[in-house]
């Protein structure tokens, strides 16, 4: 779409200038940790960085959790509408799978004969 | 006055005859006027008990205002206007008298003094609400409205048994606290339970909300559960197990959240994780966790709408709500971003935004309380919601790859609505002390301080670079078209599969078992059959016809004889 117009995050540079946005917002917090007196009330409050890190950690362990659920979890979007979904799914990809074996053998086998006959010809004397 | 004693779901309920029988422009204007009007009721009805009679040697409260109720009442009036607003353009007759039966039967239940018209307006409110989730007319919709349906009934006939069992105990209906030091005590928990989406009870919700209508969905997220919380603040405060309950509320439904492709999906889970904070709330039972947990209940109310409202919006235009499907939008859409960006902001409780100012009091209460490891969760919850409302939502519909979709902002009606739940997030989020008053207790609680603004924001901040860092590194799951089970899948799969098995046996041995029945009684027959089978036999197949007709001829003779003799 060559005559589209523009939009703001087309640009690649307004994509870096709001991350690099995020990155300041992040080491000013950082740094205002040691200007702002905090009342704690608790101790682990009194780990350095100790909201960052948990936040940072926190998510980041969630996604891979996430992630690795979704190995034993993730199923077809019409998984319930499907009633004899095992059995139908075997028999296709077996379908498939012979279709696809039958093909390529077809087509080895073609090759060869034609490397056959090529060969054959090539072999094959003129004068013979 | 006369005024003061019409129940606040009266109105309501006229409101639906209206809307059946009524249409075009006059029906829209009746509609909006309702709740303005049984909200300025509502403001001017004193607290106190307005109505109530003797049934049966018991005394029913149906209508019954107090601070705790009044707040419902008013979030449950807002909710309605936003949601009648959102769905003007609709043309269903269907869904706009079941919205306001719906709204009506929730004020029933908010305002009932006696478990006994809770009951009512419990089973009223999934009655009326089902035609949200079937007016979708897909398989799909009704097989999850029968589920839907299934489960809300039973949430209230388990209500009506511990209604019984509680007059049968303590001789009295009044809806107040229970606890759960008897039998009854345990039922009735367990129903606001099951309507409090409880894990383990918690499939309906995410089964059915993202199966109804664009603006169902809406009516939906902001009625059930809010009522179930209601329930739960009235009678079970301070029960210690709801703490527990509530903290794995928080933090299960997030891992489902992230890996979900349907983004109202992902919104009804977060719903979950939204109501394990008031449910924390309420099991910590002190002024400041009820006050935190029936605040969190207001603002969710509206924040949740919004969102729902904005996803929506995207549904409603695009025809599409996959994450898989959609981005890029906000280069069409860019009233409708912004909107869902303030929902967003919000439900992730970022300072001056609704969220923040309710639920600090429920994580402080937490803490002060001295339940150190719910805090920790509470916080991991804190930072994984704003992980899959706050960014995961409004990145995967609006920005994202650019799905090539182009479509306008939705109806005029649609973005109003959403105006006012944003401004709305806005307004108490910078001045919360107007809500603050409406709360059932006076704790002097200022969420603004220094350290707690401090603490939240990098904590929101380091979640938002977790998510950068995570998709730069392309560690983070890409949406996909696909089914994700859940609990539902015991009831949904394993339950069905498992009795057609049971059933496929039983009937197998059962026909083996006739056959051979059968096979013994022929046996048995032919033995006999073999046995008479001689001609002199009395019984036998080859007897002559001809000794039948002597028998006959002898009965008659006999007969005859005898009459001689009289």
């Amino acid at each position: 779409m060559k005559h589209e117009k523009k939009y703001l995050f087309d640009d690649p540079k307004n994509i870096k200038r709001v991350l690099h946005i995020l990155y300041g917002c992040c080491a000013l917090l950082v740094v205002l940790d040691f200007i702002i007196h905090r009342h704690i009330s608790h101790n682990w409050e009194n780990l350095f960085g100790f909201y960052p890190i948990y936040g940072f950690v926190g998510c980041v362990i969630l996604v891979i959790v996430a992630t690795w659920m979704r190995k034993f979890l993730q199923r077809d979007e019409d998984y319930y509408e499907k009633e004899s979904y095992i059995k139908e799914d075997n028999t296709k990809e077996g379908y498939i799978k012979i279709d696809s074996k039958n093909e390529t053998e077809a087509n080895n086998k073609k090759e060869t004969l034609a490397i056959k006959l090529t060969t054959k010809k090539g072999a094959h004397h003129v004068d013979d | 006055m006369w005024m003061t004693e019409i129940p606040i779901f009266v109105p309501f309920f006229i409101g639906a005859l209206i809307a059946a029988f009524t249409r075009g422009t006059l029906r829209s204007v009746l509609m909006v006027a309702v709740p303005i009007f049984s909200a300025l009721h509502l403001w001017m009805i004193p607290a106190g008990i307005h109505l109530q009679f003797i049934f049966l040697d018991y005394q029913l409260i149906p209508y019954r205002v107090d601070k705790l109720s009044i707040l419902f009442g008013y979030v449950f009036h807002i909710a309605a206007l936003i949601g009648i607003i959102y769905s003007l353009h609709l043309r269903d007759t269907m869904q706009q008298v079941s919205a306001m039966l719906y709204a009506g039967s929730s004020m029933g239940a908010v305002f009932a003094g006696d478990l006994l018209t809770l009951f009512v307006f419990w089973e009223l409110l999934a009655f009326t609400s089902v035609f949200f989730i079937l007016a979708r007319r897909t398989q799909r919709s009704y097989t999850a409205a029968m589920h839907y349906l299934i489960i809300q009934v039973l949430s209230g006939v388990i209500l009506l048994i511990g209604t019984i069992f509680y007059a049968i105990e303590n001789n009295t209906l009044a809806f107040g606290y229970i606890g759960l030091n008897s039998i009854a005590g345990w039922l009735i928990f367990i129903a606001f339970g099951i309507k409090c989406a409880f894990p383990f009870a918690h499939n309906w919700l995410t089964e059915a909300y993202p199966e109804a209508t664009v603006t169902g969905t809406v009516f939906l997220s902001a009625f059930t559960t809010k009522v179930a919380v209601y329930a739960l603040a009235r009678s079970y405060p301070g029960t210690e197990l709801l703490i527990y309950i509530g903290a794995a509320m928080t933090c299960f439904p997030i891992f489902f959240a992230v890996i979900e492709n349907d983004l109202r999906r992902v919104l009804a889970y977060s719903l979950i994780n939204q109501v394990g904070f008031m449910v924390v709330g309420i099991g910590i039972g002190t002024a400041l966790a009820i006050n935190g947990a029936v605040a969190h209940a207001f603002n969710d109310v509206i924040f949740k709408g919004l969102l729902f409202m904005s996803m929506g919006a995207v549904l409603h235009m695009t025809g599409k709500i996959n994450g898989s499907e959609l981005g890029g939008l906000y280069k069409t859409m860019p009233k409708t971003t912004i909107l869902c960006i303030v929902g967003a902001a919000s439900i992730s409780a970022f300072p001056l935004f609704s969220g923040f100012v309710s639920k600090s009091m429920v994580m402080s209460a937490a803490l002060s309380e001295g339940y150190d490891w719910i805090w920790l969760m509470l916080l991991f919850a804190s930072a994984g919601v704003f992980h899959h409302a706050g960014i995961k939502i409004p990145y995967f519909a609006f920005f994202a790859h650019d799905s090539g979709i182009r479509v306008s902002d939705p109806p005029k009606n649609m973005l109003f609505a959403m105006a006012i739940a944003a401004g709305l997030c806005i307004a108490i989020g910078i001045y919360p002390q107007a809500l603050y008053t409406l709360l059932p207790y006076d704790t002097g609680y200022n969420p603004y301080d220094a350290t707690h603004v401090l603490a939240q924001t990098q904590l929101l901040f380091f979640s938002a670079l977790a998510f950068v860092w995570l998709n730069l590194k392309g560690m983070y799951p890409p949406e996909l078209r696909s089914t994700n089970l859940d609990f539902d899948w015991v009831y949904r799969r394993a339950l069905p599969h498992s009795l057609k098995n049971i059933f496929a046996i039983i009937w197998q041995k059962d026909r083996t078992l006739r056959q051979e029945i059968k096979q013994k009684l022929t046996l048995c027959l032919t033995y006999m059959a073999a046995k008479n089978n001689r001609l002199n036999g009395l019984l036998s197949r080859n007897y002559p016809s001809g000794s039948m007709a002597m028998w006959v001829a002898v009965v008659l003779a006999t007969y005859l004889l005898l009459s001689f003799i009289k």
